[in-house]
């Protein structure tokens, strides 16, 4: 148990200053490099939890997938950093709007939480059914046109965001493997009589 | 051919003489606490204790995880020897074989040559990134070998969700390489490490539905799990790879792509890229990267003898190699597996960067789909399937 909260202190004080170094690191990589640590950090969060299933799956996701190629697209940006502190004081005053409504929401989460909502459910599952198996069984039994529904919301998104940036350039020459592999002498080799001094 | 005389010191020398017999002082006392622990009864006490306390049980896993790790940087030396003396057979050359008898010690002076090299540091690269790349990689490529089952039992950490796990560490390990490329501020490395970042993650994709039908079949995250399902009265024959050998082959070639083998090592391509991400690293800061290089090469070859060869499972089912030690089956499938890596880099040319992409998403992916539905319907319709 003592193990268990020193280690929550440690996720916790690196998350929280790994999200502080994401806002106020100069080098964008570096904010994103910090992103990445808030992850894991959260990560190590769920593993205390119980909940090894989530914190796999947001490791796997978001930091082994989306965050790198959130990386590449920073890396890749040339950010100028005067432009971007430029507007800093004139955006101060929603910015300040928007971050106090947003402490406000979690105080009031935070003055009115009297533990979990339906300790039955939140509780880690115990005996011989496994986190993974829990999850499941929940989310493909009793949300299963739920889950469904994201399914096909997500593939619409898919089918949208490759409609709209594949293009055939017209002109590109293209490698068919099929016509390659299904070529042989017959097709291949074309024997011509050319007549002298013509040329083809 | 001229001939350099040694120059011999003519006095002996006087601090080696001093160091020489210090060491021989501390060698005896090692050898008496030795004697006196496992002899006079304190083994045992300490054996009990690693068990009941909590931090008995902290000394243990440290204890553990050390040994562990000596085994797996043995485990690369030994790799990189065998790799080179295999490709110079192929190739019909010796191989190394100046250093020690056979070139044994080969790995062991490049080694030393590594470690006493001076660390260039460019002046253009962002110093941090840059140090701190090699040190993630090397982390998180030792890191997954906390949940291999070496031998029935034998995990650091057998946890409910070792593939997830596995999975997880072996695709953060790409940070290493982006980080590297990134901070060297260099043109191949960039180039390199775009490559690198496309390439995992593509091939992760294939990796991923390939390791889901076996999940199916073996009904458990858990590694220990996943070879004892696959301990049937068929003996090899029960092992994943026949019943599923089309994804075998799959997570195979996938497995080299992941771990930028040839054909699929476009990342360090030295024809294009000269040595892409690893171009400005040198000494200590190469050694780590280049021992990662050989770390996923062992994590990836464990992985297919757990996932497709059955683990630490005896080939066949009955009395005179069931009494062989797990540990020492699983160390002859592995290697195996080893073996195959290093044939396929001595066999087969480089790939070109798009078929690569084409295999990734348009053949394999489309296949091992296929597959998952399949093998879940047949699993399903037989009732073969484990239910929970």
């Amino acid at each position: 148990m003592q193990a268990q909260a020193v280690f929550f202190w440690i996720f916790a004080a690196a998350l929280v200053a790994s999200a502080l170094a994401v806002v106020s690191a100069r080098n964008p990589v570096h904010s994103v490099l910090f992103l990445i640590l808030a992850f894991v950090d959260a990560a190590g969060l769920f593993l205390l939890m119980g909940a090894e299933f989530l914190g796999m799956i947001l490791v796997v996701v978001y930091v082994g997938a989306v965050a790198v190629l959130f990386l590449f697209v920073v890396m890749l940006l040339d950010v100028d950093f005067a432009e971007l502190k430029q507007g800093f004081v004139r955006y101060l005053p929603i910015g300040a709007v928007i971050a106090l409504f947003v402490a406000g929401e979690l105080g009031y989460v935070a003055v009115t939480w009297n533990g979990s909502p339906t300790p039955a459910a939140a509780a880690a599952p115990t005996g011989s059914l496994t986190n993974t198996a829990a999850l499941g069984r929940v989310l493909y039994t009793h949300y299963f046109y739920f889950f469904q529904a994201a399914g096909m919301i997500l593939l619409t998104a898919m089918i949208g965001a490759i409609v709209l940036t594949l293009r055939h350039k017209p002109g590109v020459k293209r490698q068919n493997i099929a016509a390659q592999v299904a070529r042989t002498p017959a097709t291949g080799v074309e024997l011509r009589k050319v007549p002298s001094r013509a040329g083809l | 051919m001229t001939s350099v005389t040694p120059t011999r010191p003519t006095r002996p020398n006087l601090p080696l003489l001093i160091a020489a017999v210090a060491g021989v002082v501390v060698l005896a006392i090692v050898v008496v606490a030795l004697y006196a622990f496992f002899f006079g009864g304190g083994a045992a006490a300490f054996g009990r204790w690693m068990y009941a306390s909590a931090l008995g049980v902290f000394v243990r896993y440290l204890l553990e995880s050390l040994l562990l790790l000596v085994c797996i940087l043995l485990s690369t030396a030994v790799l990189i020897y065998a790799e080179r003396k295999i490709w110079g057979s192929i190739h019909l050359r010796r191989g190394p074989n100046v250093v020690g008898p056979w070139g044994v010690l080969q790995p062991f002076a490049d080694f030393l040559k590594f470690i006493l090299k001076e660390p260039i540091i460019p002046a253009g690269a962002n110093k941090g990134v840059f140090l701190f790349a090699p040190l993630v990689s090397v982390t998180l490529a030792l890191a997954a070998w906390a949940v291999i089952p070496v031998a029935d039992g034998w995990a650091i950490s057998d946890i409910n969700v070792g593939v997830l796990y596995l999975f997880a560490v072996s695709s953060l390990g790409v940070y290493g390489v982006i980080m590297a490329g990134w901070a060297s501020n260099s043109k191949y490395p960039l180039m390199s490490a775009l490559r690198v970042a496309a390439q995992m993650v593509s091939y992760e994709v294939s990796i991923g539905f390939v390791i889901v039908t076996v999940l199916l079949c073996a009904g458990s995250l858990n590694l220990t799990d996943i070879v004892h399902a696959q301990d049937t009265r068929w003996g090899l024959l029960g092992w994943y790879w026949l019943p599923l050998l089309p994804m075998f082959v799959i997570f195979f070639v996938s497995a080299l792509a992941e771990t930028n083998r040839p054909p699929f090592d476009l990342a360090e391509a030295e024809s294009e890229l000269v040595a892409g991400y690893m171009v400005e690293y040198s000494a200590s800061l190469f050694l780590l990267q280049f021992l990662t290089e050989l770390v996923a090469i062992l994590t990836m070859s464990s992985m297919t003898t757990i996932f497709f060869l059955g683990g630490w499972l005896s080939p066949l089912p009955f009395a005179p190699f069931t009494w062989v030690p797990g540990v020492i089956w699983f160390l002859v499938k592995a290697w195996s597996v080893v073996f195959m890596f290093s044939f396929v880099k001595a066999f087969v040319p480089r790939y070109r960067y798009d078929q690569l992409m084409r295999l990734g998403w348009k053949v394999f992916l489309p296949i091992s789909l296929f597959m998952v539905v399949l093998v879940a319907g047949v699993l399903e319709a037989t009732g073969w399937g484990v239910h929970h």
